[in-house]
């Protein structure tokens, strides 16, 4: 029990320390709003006096463009705000897949460095250094360059047994014929993941008591595959893909990942992957050695104490930088407009253009982004926490 | 305590600096014309590089129709067509350059629309050149009309009405096609060039600069014969200053009038010393001084027709039958010769 500190006197007299402070912080304030109020305030008036249309209510009117990509179904008749959300979801597509594959390849990269195999080393280096240098507009540019002209016309499309198919469309690939069966293969899967979960609690409570050591990666993953068979069987086992084949000017059939989207999320993951293999690099050289060395003394094979004793310390070191990796990495994906990937700057670029609204449509950017970046931090933030040391 | 009072003086100090900006308050637009002879330039923005309308060469030199029309008003108004700053804009940019007084005019291949008209604070003058919305093509993939390019992909400029258009004739003619949006426009026929899209869709002039320009060879793409909007396009400046609106807007016309009444960038000196003509002594303003009404001096228009000739003149030169645009010269010939070019008369 710490001792209490007496109470402060407040002497609220004009020379008081006390009240300079407050009056302080109260011209501070008020110098504040007053900034803000007159840049609104003029900006307001200006755009009146110029006969500059403003407001937000374009967004309830008929967007009248299409969009080459979208997640939900979206007509050129659709109003404004939902060509936004199709250009919101487009963005957080690239940025979601961008940051699975960004961390998976950075821990592979950061744990690289530290191999025994001196080739292995030397490349983790060297892509680490090629890639963290080179400035991310530029690789967004190369790649998508590359796709455009490598990759084969449609009517050349190089496949892959037939099912996959690599051509000026992008990467086209089969995806299940929805029926009911379907649903049921992806119910059974959940059922599996619930199930391993609850497995997992139980074989490391059982560990703990008694000792006995239970496989947690095998037996889980045994356990999510009967699980989504057993709802495909359930499900009437249907078997039908739609399988793409090149037709015309398109691919008929399948899905496609188009070369935009390809280009934007190789150049994101290969660009913050660098980074992040630093942050996981700083990590594990931040676990001081006599952890290892005591990791080895108990009998943990490599693997083991990589996966038991350092890794779950380095992550303390990890995370709050990787947080602001994973904020760079969506806002980095604002450059897709270069090659023509549909995200939410070029969907606001396009209706700025036809309604003239550019204080608006500015305004709405930033407000997608600062909305993620906040969501995407409050989250790490969450996570940090639970990977912090507890202090009981 | 002396860094109380420097903290006190500094508070001081942003009070009464923010006290300067309120009671300022905001900018009024100016003289337009005032301000352009004060600075003693005119600054003009362009399209980043257009061949035919807007493009600079390697020393940095502006050519092009687009680039014309400013030189004839600097011509005018400043008496020296090459006191012209050019500034070059992409198709997001041009509309709040304007408005936000980084330029005076904008000179930069615009489309006159409705909602650009009425709603941005901005006036278009006139119109230079009748344009339309077409599709270029490879000649291998041997389409022939637009109505073929079903499920096509389309390579598209972002900020323009061409991605609007594009729509509009997608659905009128059940296409589903699909549309790739470049910032860039030589993003968009770079891919378009690549392969990417099967078709590049923009005015029906810029693609014929593309093509004669930017093509390896021009004989391997083709303009599909549909043009599938209107596209009138001109200079545009803000609104609330009629004086330079009416000086922007009789500088066109007083080009076009030239080419009427046969004043060339040739002939012009010898018909301002001795023309009798009464339509042509008005407009080198030998006889009344139309230069007066507009503010400005009464050899305006002979100054702007001797910097770069009548419209039939600036159009054979930048983007007519004899350049690589080969453009005809269509609806934009003269109103008696079966084009849409008529001018009210300078008087």
């Amino acid at each position: 029990m710490t001792e209490r500190a007496p109470p402060r006197k407040r002497a609220w007299t004009w020379r008081s320390q006390a009240l300079r402070g407050l009056v302080y912080q109260l011209v501070a304030v008020s110098l504040i709003a007053l900034a803000v109020w007159y840049l609104a305030q003029s900006t307001l008036a200006n755009m009146a006096a110029r006969g500059i249309q403003s407001g937000f209510g374009f967004l309830l009117q008929p967007a009248g463009f299409d969009i080459g990509e979208s997640l939900i179904p979206y007509d050129a008749l659709d109003p404004y705000w939902k060509a936004y959300a199709v250009g919101v979801l487009n963005t957080l597509r690239v940025a979601v897949v961008g940051i699975i594959f960004a961390t998976l390849l950075g821990t592979i990269l950061g744990v690289g460095r530290f191999s025994a195999n001196a080739i292995v080393r030397g490349l983790c280096y060297a892509y680490v250094e090629v890639f963290r240098n080179v400035p991310v507009l530029l690789q967004l540019l190369m790649w998508y360059l590359l796709f455009a002209d490598i990759l084969p016309p449609i009517t050349e499309a190089v496949s892959v047994g037939g099912l996959f198919f690599l051509s000026k469309n992008g990467l086209s690939f089969p995806v299940p014929v929805w029926v009911p069966g379907v649903g049921m293969a992806l119910l059974g899967t959940l059922a599996g993941v619930v199930a391993a979960w609850f497995y997992r609690r139980w074989a490391i409570a059982k560990f703990e008591a008694t000792g006995q050591i239970r496989s947690l990666f095998w037996v889980p993953i045994a356990i999510v595959v009967a699980g989504e068979l057993l709802g495909w069987i359930a499900g009437g086992a249907p078997t039908a893909w739609d399988i793409p084949k090149p037709g015309g000017f398109v691919m008929q059939g399948g899905a496609s990942a188009t070369p935009e989207f390809l280009a934007v999320l190789l150049g994101l993951v290969l660009y913050t992957s660098a980074f992040i293999a630093e942050v996981v690099r700083a990590g594990i050289a931040s676990v001081a050695h006599g952890q290892v060395e005591a990791a080895g003394s108990l009998g943990l094979s490599k693997p083991q104490s990589m996966r038991l004793v350092i890794l779950p310390q380095a992550l303390r070191v990890i995370i709050p930088p990787v947080t602001s990796q994973y904020l760079n990495l969506t806002k980095n994906s604002s450059l897709a407009v270069a090659v023509g990937y549909p995200d939410v700057v070029s969907i606001a670029n396009t209706s700025l253009n036809q309604t003239g609204r550019a204080v608006e449509c500015i305004a709405l950017i930033m407000a997608v982004y600062l909305t993620t970046s906040l969501a995407t931090s409050a989250f790490m933030n969450w996570y940090n926490r639970h990977a912090a040391i507890k202090e009981r | 305590m002396h860094m109380k009072i420097n903290n006190t003086k500094l508070a001081l100090a942003i009070v009464a600096a923010t006290s300067a900006l309120v009671v300022a308050g905001p900018a009024q637009a100016g003289k337009t014309l005032d301000a352009i002879k004060a600075r003693g330039e005119l600054v003009c923005g362009v399209n980043t590089g257009l061949a035919g309308f807007s493009a600079a060469d390697s020393q940095g030199k502006w050519s092009g129709l687009d680039v014309d029309v400013c030189r004839a008003i600097a011509a005018a108004v400043l008496s020296d067509g090459n006191k012209v700053k050019f500034v070059p804009l992409t198709a997001q940019q041009r509309f709040t350059a304007l408005q936000s007084g980084e330029i005076d005019i904008l000179s930069r291949n615009t489309t006159w629309t409705l909602t650009r008209d009425a709603s941005l604070g901005l006036s278009f003058v006139g119109i230079t050149y009748y344009d339309g919305q077409g599709f270029m093509v490879p000649v291998k993939t041997k389409v022939k009309s637009a109505k073929q390019l079903k499920n096509a992909t389309v390579c598209v400029q972002a900020g323009t009405t061409t991605e609007k258009n594009l729509t509009d004739y997608s659905r009128t003619n059940n296409l589903n096609v699909k549309p790739i949006v470049f910032e860039k426009q030589e993003a968009a026929t770079g891919a378009y060039f690549s392969g990417r899209c099967v078709a590049y869709t923009t005015d029906a002039s810029g693609l014929a600069s593309t093509r004669n320009k930017d093509a390896k060879d021009p004989k391997e793409h083709v303009i599909l014969p549909e043009l599938i909007s209107k596209e009138p396009l001109g200079p545009v400046v803000r609104r609330g200053d009629d004086e330079w609106f009416a000086i922007a807007k009789w500088v066109i016309y007083g080009l076009v009038e030239s080419e009427e009444y046969g004043i060339t960038q040739d002939n012009v000196d010898k018909l301002k010393a001795d023309s009798k003509d009464p339509v042509v002594m008005r407009i080198l303003g030998t006889s009344e001084d139309t230069g007066k009404l507009l503010g400005l001096d009464k050899d305006w228009m002979a100054r702007a027709v001797k910097t770069v000739g009548n419209y039939g003149e600036i159009f054979e030169r930048n983007v007519g039958p004899k350049t690589s645009l080969a453009l005809p010269r269509g609806i934009n010939a003269q109103w008696n010769k079966g084009g849409l070019m008529y001018a009210p008369p300078v008087r």
